[in-house]
């Protein structure tokens, strides 16, 4: 019995995502005494690499109509593809794709659907967060095919040094009434969900002109930038930077907060973070009580000499 | 254009989070519900906007119990048309899609509108679910919407940027930041809410495929370590040689 994993690609290459799925994969396949099985779709390159992570098969749908976004046609190959391995356990990532493919696969397969898992599954019992990532909840699957998506940044990926064999799957797409006409990327810049480190600012940077020591700094860092949601609906940031209950949720390793209060909805979207700093004027601010390291000072002064101390450290 | 907006009831963004029944159990004292701020601020506001442009008709549905009908009041306060409670628990998202499938189905309804999750169990699934269930396009994570004739036009957040879409009607949405702005009920509004249709209906026979078996709160971070303003090199030397983060 395999497990069956969705290998998202970006412009050809495989995501960070999708790497993290396919670990997990292997070892509930490695726990089950299963194969770890991935489906790539459309044009991806080097798929061969998945097998580093202990996927031993990769079944490649390479027809290009897949290269444009299509969750109907990837959930019916999906389907296919659980049929043909016999799989009863499917991986997704927790991600822009996932979440569109998930659900419907879900649906079809009429199998239970836990998003968002934070850890590997006890059984049928699979760890989420949830109320924003205030609490966590265990959830049971009670359908014979159990369908997971992993949170991104909370598994960590491990090399197993094998390889994987690359078989092409063939199959005729259903059409659907569903066109991308283009994707617009608004920045090259590292995306928010996958970055390590994330360097946020908020409303005690006075004004949007002050922005360029935090990416001074992010860029030293090889950080994402972010912002709170004030700054963000002020049109300070663009939206697509607002982390926060109602904006992006992330968990990097490392979160920088600098004159960010610390509202309950901003915790909510960041507090999965492993080491949170916070730089603030205000001592009360209550993010203090949410992080590991702070700064009582002006961002004005601490992020300057941060910037330098780290430039330092890194030559 | 019939168009139906799914909504949920979630607790107050500030409510605070606790358990009972032996941490089984999401603990309802002193918390206020409100409209899950993604089907309120961003599906329904959006229906009521295609409605003005394009005419046509705004459903609010919600599958709960009667202590649901509040949140579905301010809906209709904000301006749906009418409303339809399924009156069934809710505890899989699986169970809830089947009943909102098959009642957009019976009823006919070509645009359905939902948020992109709800703010207490993350889940993102409903929406998917039901436009499987409906064989019919789904967009997930939709920032704006457009509707002319059968054909909707649409963009969603992807990773880092935004994907332009075409797609005909039905269809269903899942609704993000930027498809509308958040109305606030007025006194008519509020007047008029009490008099429109609710109608109740039961639930269609389905199991749940999933269930919650117990919650618990994150472990308290150990305190904050504080470092002087004019010694930021010792943060720099903490992040890197105790917390190896950089």
């Amino acid at each position: 019995m395999s497990v069956l994993i969705y290998a998202d690609s970006n412009n050809g290459s495989l995501t960070k995502n999708a790497l993290e799925a396919a670990s997990y994969g292997a070892q509930v396949a490695q726990a089950k005494g299963g194969n770890a099985v991935a489906v790539v779709v459309g044009t991806a390159n080097n798929i061969e690499q998945l097998g580093n992570y202990g996927v031993t098969k990769v079944l490649h749908v390479s027809d290009t109509t897949l290269d444009k976004f299509d969750p109907q046609k990837i959930a019916h190959v999906m389907a296919t593809a659980a049929k043909q391995e016999g799989s009863e356990t499917i991986i997704f990532a927790h991600d822009y794709s996932g979440k569109s493919i998930a659900p419907r696969l879900s649906a079809k397969l009429d199998a239970g659907l836990v998003t968002g898992a934070i850890a590997l599954p006890n059984g049928n019992i699979i760890k989420k967060a949830v109320f924003s990532g205030k609490a966590f909840a265990e959830v049971e699957v009670n359908t014979s095919t159990q369908i997971i998506s992993v949170l991104p940044n909370s598994v960590d990926k491990v090399e197993t040094g094998g390889t994987a064999e690359v078989v092409a799957l063939a199959l005729e797409l259903p059409s659907t009434g569903i066109k991308v006409k283009e994707t617009k990327k608004e920045s090259t810049e590292l995306s928010l969900t996958e970055a390590d480190i994330v360097v946020s600012a908020g409303r005690g940077l006075k004004g949007p002109e002050n922005w360029g020591m935090v990416e001074d700094l992010a860029k030293e860092l090889g950080a994402a930038t972010a912002c709170s949601r004030p700054v963000a609906d002020i049109g300070w940031r663009p939206h697509h930077e607002h982390v926060g209950q109602t904006g992006i949720a992330i968990r990097p390793n490392l979160y920088f907060a600098i004159g960010i209060s610390g509202a309950i909805q901003h915790l909510a979207g960041v507090n999965g973070s492993k080491v949170i700093v916070v730089i603030n004027t205000d001592a009360e601010a209550p993010f203090f009580k949410a992080a590991d390291y702070g700064i009582v000072g002006d961002a004005f002064e601490v992020v300057p000499k941060l910037l330098a101390a780290i430039k330092e450290l890194k030559a | 254009m019939k168009i139906l907006v799914c909504i949920s009831k979630a607790p107050d963004t500030t409510a605070k989070i606790a358990f009972t029944d032996g941490d089984t159990k999401f603990d309802e004292n002193g918390v206020q519900f409100i409209v899950n701020p993604y089907d309120e601020w961003y599906a329904l506001v959006r229906g009521l906007e295609l409605k003005e442009a394009n005419g046509g008709s705004v459903t609010v549905l919600s599958v709960g119990r009667v202590d649901t009908d509040p949140i579905i009041r301010k809906a209709l306060a904000i301006g749906a048309d009418d409303a339809v409670r399924i009156d069934a628990d809710t505890n899989d998202a699986l169970y809830v899609a089947k009943q909102i499938a098959n009642y957009a189905k019976e009823n006919g309804y070509e645009l359905v509108l939902c948020g992109k999750e709800t703010i207490d169990y993350n889940g993102s699934q409903v929406a998917g679910m039901v436009a499987e269930l409906m064989e019919v396009p789904y967009v997930s994570l939709t920032s704006k919407l457009d509707v002319a004739g059968s054909t909707a036009t649409i963009e969603r957040d992807v990773e880092g940027g935004v994907e332009l879409i075409e797609a005909n009607l039905p269809i269903v949405i899942s609704s993000s930041k930027g498809m509308a702005e958040a109305r606030i009920p007025n006194m008519r509004g509020i007047m008029a809410a009490r008099s429109k249709p609710l109608t109740v209906v039961a639930p269609i026979e389905a199991s749940n495929a999933t269930s919650v078996k117990n919650f618990s709160l994150p472990a308290a971070k150990t305190g904050c370590k504080y470092v002087d303003a004019d010694n930021v090199q010792e943060l720099v030397n903490l992040l890197h040689n105790e917390a190896k983060a950089i």
